[in-house]
């Protein structure tokens, strides 16, 4: 083979470059790092959680005695439904807005930008606070899952605008020239060919809002409350699972199904990623 | 007969005058071909007949564009006009979805839904772009995945499929290989039995082989307008002269 | 000015064309000469000339194509080489002519001692002016010039018609003796009467090059 580097011939070519053999060595170090870390987190997790997967963890009453999880996973799914329900459309009409209709360079435009940005930095236990005061005392929903998923609505709001921002701006203009050159108007050109380009970008988005969502503890504690059943309504109280594991690990008696949990947590999030994934690829496919 | 004419036409963006006092008329069933260096207005113009420019912030212009007479930018409504003078781009740009719905945008835009009727425009547009037979078995796959020429050969039917009257190109061989650059010529001149054609070409022999007439764009003025054997022989103006012989500057 | 190389090129063309036009020249001032002094030897250079000049008018056509095929050349430069290419035809045959004089010079010798040889060297001068001042006309885009050549072309008509007459009167006053000579010295100004001819042709070309117009051409040509 002629067209191979050899082992041998790299290391010489090295020599005469030391500099950039260094900075090889780092970059190959910090990959392996960042790598170690994320295999030894999760092998650390299944080995403490796996062996208490029982299945009294997943009956459908949480007692003290089984510390089940299924409840407040039942809540997770209904909690980012819920608040994708809301912060989607929300999200990606203002990103429509500020791509395809403001004109460029407005001042309005800079406004929402920079608030926009500002509140992705926000801590969120802030979100969590505004929540209980606004939705739970002002509007009087009380701890509910509506209020917990109003507050991750406005959380996540930010991320999926940017994201969907980002991939409306991806879109070559071509395809709009294309559009309006065959004499569709805007409407018809932002639903008929632009979004349809751009959802592989949204759902990323998606992806990121969902994640945080289902990690999420300090918003929902003081919005959706603690209670460890499945409400009857969207108005009942409810936790979800990262909540639930922060209870069980915070009332130090139940470490076990805390690891338990994380495993199921885990094993949710990488299913959702995945089945985004799919998703994605179909839709790009047509 | 004239298709178009284009009177003491103005254009500027923001502060730079980009067309200045231009007078064409563009006669019908005839290629016209817009020639001249980068930045000479050529492609300003092009947009500006289908009205592409209003979409530029800061783009202000003036005179008149008369399409049979009708003032286009008056009395014309903007989406019917680009429906009546449709066009094809630089570079080919199907719309990420199969063959068969990228030339039924069109119609479907303009209100046509029914089946039949679709199937029947489909067929005849890619007949009409000579490309029906490439086509044919593999109208639900993705335009994506055609070659560039056959893809600008698609971008023309999909300008045909609305039934235009005037077809603009603006510089619709300039990504192609000499193979489909020849198979687009050769559409062009079968295509302007039923079309107005308006071509803006950087490549000087495709003006010469292509057009009935040739405009000369220099600095946002057209030099010299003429038949295209005239102009390309016998030239009036100094300038063209320069630079159609490639003495340019 | 960009298109060094293209410019270069037909510089080269002119060069070699100018080349040719003085070959051309120079045959006919040869068989002038020869004529006068019924010199053989310098006849047969004429025909070796017109060799020199066929082998002109390949390597010239030769240019002519490559350009065309390089270039693509349009405007001026197109009508510069296709005239060059319809010159050349022209010159040939003025090469072909003086050889088919210096032939009849080899064949029928002491032409030299008729009084009429004066009138035949003017007539000869005048041709080979207008030969010289065509192919000049080309070089230096001189329109005025090229005109000035087609217009000559009647002088050297009425030279032709001029010493066909001395020749009539010739045959019918020596009764029969020099009968021969003056046939042959009537083909001879017929050869430079046709050379003339060429000459005005390749003006007309030459005006062509300019203009874009050809006098002869009852449509335009492009």
């Amino acid at each position: 083979m002629i067209n191979k580097e050899t082992f041998g011939g790299k290391m010489k070519a090295y020599l005469k470059t030391p500099g950039s053999f260094i900075v090889m060595l780092l970059v190959m170090l910090a990959a392996i790092v960042t790598f170690t870390v994320l295999i030894f987190l999760i092998v650390y997790i299944l080995i403490h959680g796996v062996p208490y997967l029982k299945p009294s963890l997943f009956s459908l009453q949480y007692t003290s005695d089984n510390a089940s999880l299924m409840p407040a996973l039942i809540n997770t799914v209904m909690m980012t439904f819920l608040s994708l329900l809301i912060a989607v459309p929300f999200g990606i009409f203002a990103a429509i807005f500020l791509v395809e209709y403001a004109s460029r360079g407005n001042k309005f435009l800079n406004v929402i930008r920079l608030t926009t940005e500002t509140l992705s930095g926000i801590p969120s236990i802030v979100y969590g606070l505004f929540g209980m005061l606004f939705f739970v005392n002002t509007l009087g929903w009380g701890f509910s899952l509506l209020a917990g998923a109003f507050t991750l609505a406005i959380m996540v709001l930010p991320s999926i605008m940017r994201t969907t921002e980002e991939a409306l701006k991806a879109i070559p203009d071509s395809f709009r020239e294309g559009s309006f050159g065959l004499g569709a108007g805007k409407l018809r050109t932002v639903f008929r060919i632009v979004l349809p380009s751009a959802v592989p970008g949204i759902l990323a988005g998606v992806i990121l809002a969902v994640g945080r969502i289902v990690g999420e503890t300090a918003a929902l504690i003081y919005t959706a409350g603690t209670v460890a059943t499945v409400p009857s309504s969207v108005m009942g109280s409810g936790r979800t699972l990262a909540v639930h594991m922060y209870n069980l690990a915070s009332e130090g008696l139940y470490m076990d199904q805390a690891y338990a949990t994380a495993v199921i947590l885990l094993i949710l999030v990488v299913g959702i990623n995945t089945l985004s994934n799919v998703i994605a690829k179909r839709l790009t496919k047509g | 007969m004239d298709k178009l004419n284009i009177k003491n036409v103005n254009l500027h963006y923001d502060d730079f005058h980009a067309l200045k006092d231009v007078n064409l008329d563009i006669e019908e069933k005839k290629i016209t071909a817009f020639i001249g260096p980068s930045g000479c207005g050529k492609s300003t113009l092009l947009k500006s007949i289908n009205r592409m420019n209003d979409l530029v912030a800061g783009c202000r212009i003036e005179g008149e564009f008369l399409l049979d007479g009708v003032d286009l930018y008056k009395d014309i409504d903007v989406n019917v006009l680009r429906k009546r003078v449709g066009m094809v781009f630089q570079k080919p740009n199907p719309f990420p979805m199969s063959i068969y719905d990228n030339i039924a945008y069109g119609p479907r835009t303009h209100g046509i839904h029914s089946k039949s009727k679709l199937d029947e425009i489909v067929e005849k547009s890619l007949r009409d772009a000579a490309i029906w037979g490439e086509t044919k078995d593999r109208l639900k796959t993705s335009a994506l995945g055609m070659s560039g020429g056959q893809q600008q050969r698609l971008c023309i039917a999909r300008a045909l499929a609305v039934q235009p009257e005037v077809l603009l190109m603006d510089e619709p061989t300039s990504a192609l290989d000499p193979i489909s650059t020849s198979k687009i010529e050769d559409l062009a001149m079968e295509l302007k039995k039923d079309y107005t054609i308006v071509m803006v070409t950087h490549n000087m022999q495709q003006a010469v082989r292509v057009s009935d007439n040739t405009a000369f764009f220099l600095l946002g003025e057209v030099v010299e307008y003429n038949d295209t054997e005239k102009l390309f022989s016998i030239p009036s103006d100094k300038r063209t002269e320069d630079y159609i012989t490639g003495r340019f500057g | 000015m960009t298109r060094n190389k293209f410019d270069m090129q037909l510089e080269e063309l002119e060069k070699l064309l100018t080349r040719m036009g003085e070959l051309c020249e120079l045959a006919i001032a040869k068989a002038t000469g020869a004529l006068k002094d019924g010199n053989i030897g310098q006849a047969k250079d004429i025909i070796v000339a017109d060799e020199e000049i066929d082998q002109m008018e390949k390597e010239i056509e030769r240019l002519c194509l490559k350009l065309l095929l390089q270039q693509q050349p349009v405007a001026r430069d197109l009508r510069r080489i296709s005239a060059a290419l319809k010159m050349i035809t022209d010159m040939e045959r003025i090469g072909d002519q003086t050889a088919d004089i210096a032939e009849i010079i080899i064949t029928t010798r002491s032409l030299n001692d008729t009084t009429s040889i004066k009138d035949i060297g003017e007539m000869s001068a005048a041709v080979s002016k207008m030969v010289r001042d065509s192919v000049s006309a080309y070089v230096k885009k001189d329109l005025e010039l090229a005109g000035k050549v087609i217009a000559a072309d009647d002088e050297v008509d009425a030279m032709f018609d001029r010493i066909r007459s001395e020749m009539i009167t010739l045959i019918a006053e020596d009764e029969g003796l020099h009968g021969g000579k003056a046939v042959d010295l009537i083909m001879i100004t017929k050869y430079l009467e046709r050379i003339g001819d060429h000459a005005t042709n390749i003006a007309e070309w030459v005006e062509f090059s300019i203009t874009g117009v050809h006098r002869e051409a009852e449509e335009p040509m492009l």
